[in-house]
């Protein structure tokens, strides 16, 4: 079985920092690290991996400093690692994005594609479902289990209310949880090799799609305007006892008429 | 693509088991408003099996109209079925705008939809308003809640957007108003129906929905544990319309429920009074939180950026704060 998990190398965003002058993100010595739904959805390759002998390949985009990922993903276990790397992608939004994507795909053989629910910079979660779309294939997200039988997965949704038990044959798209597993560490040994192993770039050349549709000028959205958010004016801070504190808090929702 | 040919507002009125979604009914009061600014109307898109007579109820919601696909293979959520139907929806009544809840469900079929029609989609967007051009203006957090972009989508429609439960507001239910209720049959292409549903589990969780509640009464890493999360209770009991949430901390320890759990990666709340204990408030929950109306919060550290947000802040200890408070309400609230 042949497993393609898509993978993204992220800003940690929870150490992100506001230049409290200038207003704008402070991106200096943030670390990078590979978002952490796509980890749990290659531990889950991985898993199947070791169940039943599958092929791991990771595939991202984005510059070439992706590279580290790509890495860790080797040590990890995973057996090939592409990088999809060009100018002409610059500027993607989600559906020139996943067209990209779609269009290595059809270079690759899958039997699944495997991808984090989203990613922790964006937070929107189009792109998996986007790419299977454009590929044509049923989906399942917010996967948190996964047993595979023959070509039928059974697989376990997480929802608001509780979760889904949901059959799909192969191939399809699976957007799978961070929460989902406990992913495994790089192994001495997989960190040695990993630094042998080639990770492969593919340019927009080496893929199987209409130029036009890709980066700024396939991207229907445009980003209008980014700001931080005008900043509240704190209320009055108190350094009180405990009795003090309730008097306080007691008198204010009075004021505003919560009791 | 003609643009001017595209008109009216959209939004899909997510229901489960029958029962319309509380987020159906805030994008329709948005849809609303910003339907007058345009001069356009409502349509709301039911979708579900012997559905019919809850038409009524989203048009008393700010709907003038419904579009109502009632058939057995839009009783439960699937994606491909929904999306189907949707779409074709899209190419015959080619709106300008439509809106869809960023829920478990909206998240998987609005990115389908978007990506079929070949048009853009802007996910779980905090506010929604028209350009002077007549265009959407569509803003929404990114990078963890730090920054705020606003996105359009000017030469393809419709324009799409999803948003989370909790973020607009409903408007107050008009029974007096009227409007047309459609049916619409789509042809289905059953050889794509690949994914089957076995079954389909409720967790008990406590049965709640914070986004519901006027009062929260929320806890952080300085409540510490269960124990500490039970003083909390009692003290959301003295209010009458109170639930307990808690930061994202205390649902990592497994101390407390996802489901209660404000913030990014949670949900957004805007209670008329939300009161932070022990809540450092990283920027991912404020960002769940910092439209409530009210924000007391009681931090040992008065470094703490929850105050930067809070209209109250008072440096103490909440574990002798809890009870004396828990005492005093409830003897105010009786009276």
């Amino acid at each position: 079985m042949n497993i393609i998990v898509c993978i993204k190398q992220v800003p940690n965003t929870n150490v992100i920092k506001i230049n409290p002058t200038t207003g704008t993100l402070i991106r200096d010595g943030v670390p990078s690290i590979m978002n952490p739904d796509d980890k749990g959805g290659l531990e889950m390759a991985l898993r199947l991996k070791d169940q039943l002998g599958a092929k791991v390949t990771v595939i991202t985009m984005g510059p070439p400093q992706a590279d580290a990922i790509c890495r860790e993903a080797f040590a990890m276990g995973a057996d090939r690692a592409i990088i999809l790397s060009d100018r002409r992608f610059a500027g993607a939004d989600t559906l020139a994005t996943s067209y990209a994507l779609s269009g290595a795909f059809k270079n690759l053989d899958y039997d699944m594609i495997i991808c984090g629910r989203q990613a922790i910079d964006g937070d929107t979660a189009q792109v998996p479902v986007s790419l299977a779309q454009h590929l044509d294939l049923p989906q399942v997200t917010y996967v948190t289990d996964l047993e595979v039988n023959g070509n039928i997965c059974t697989v376990t949704k997480e929802t608001e209310e509780g979760h889904q038990i949901l059959e799909v044959p192969t191939p399809c798209v699976l957007t799978v949880l961070a929460s989902a597993n406990q992913p495994r560490y790089m192994s001495v040994k997989g960190i040695m090799e990993a630094f042998d192993k080639e990770v492969e770039i593919w340019n927009a050349d080496q893929i199987d799609v209409d130029q036009a549709r890709l980066g700024l000028s396939g991207s229907p959205t445009r980003v209008k305007k980014s700001f931080t958010k005008p900043q509240k004016t704190p209320g009055q801070l108190y350094e009180v006892d405990a009795e003090e504190a309730v008097e306080l808090i007691v008198s204010k929702l009075k004021e505003k008429f919560i009791i | 693509m003609e643009k001017s040919d595209y008109k009216n507002i959209y939004v899909f009125a997510e229901q489960r088991e029958g029962v319309i979604q509380s987020v159906a009914l805030e994008l329709l009061g948005k849809a609303h408003e910003l339907a007058a600014i345009l001069n356009e109307k409502v349509v709301a898109i039911l979708c579900g099996h012997q559905i019919k007579s809850q038409a009524q109820m989203l048009i008393e919601y700010g709907a003038d109209e419904v579009l109502c696909i009632d058939e057995p293979e839009m009783k439960d959520y699937l994606t491909e079925q929904y999306s189907q139907a949707i779409y074709q929806v899209v190419m015959q009544y080619k709106p300008s705008i439509l809106m869809i809840g960023a829920t478990t469900i909206g998240r998987d079929l609005a990115p389908r939809l978007a990506c079929h029609l070949n048009t853009g989609l802007t996910a779980d967007c905090t506010r929604l308003e028209i350009s002077e051009e007549g265009e959407l203006m569509m803003t929404r957090p990114a990078f963890g809640g730090n920054l705020m972009a606003t996105i359009m989508c000017t030469n393809h429609r419709p324009q799409m957007s999803t948003v989370r439960p909790g973020v607009m507001q409903r408007m107050q239910r008009d029974a007096s108003r009227k409007g047309e209720v459609v049916d619409f049959k789509p042809t289905f292409d059953a050889s794509k129906f690949k994914v089957r549903l076995v079954k389909n589990v409720k967790e008990d969780k406590g049965k709640v929905d914070i986004t519901e509640a006027k009062v929260l009464v929320s806890g952080g890493r300085g409540v510490g544990c269960k124990e500490g999360f039970e003083k909390l209770q009692s003290l959301a009991e003295t209010f009458p319309n109170a639930e307990v949430s808690s930061s994202r901390a205390m649902v990592d320890a497994g101390v407390i429920d996802h489901d209660r759990q404000v913030g990014q990666t949670g949900k957004t709340v805007r209670p008329d009074l939300y009161l932070a204990l022990g809540i450092s408030g990283a920027i991912q929950h404020l960002a769940g939180m910092e439209e409530s109306d009210l924000i007391i919060a009681v931090n040992k550290d008065k470094y703490a950026p929850i105050f930067g947000v809070a209209d109250l802040g008072i440096v103490c200890d909440l574990n002798k704060v809890v009870p004396l408070l828990t005492a005093r309400l409830a003897k105010e609230i009786k009276k």
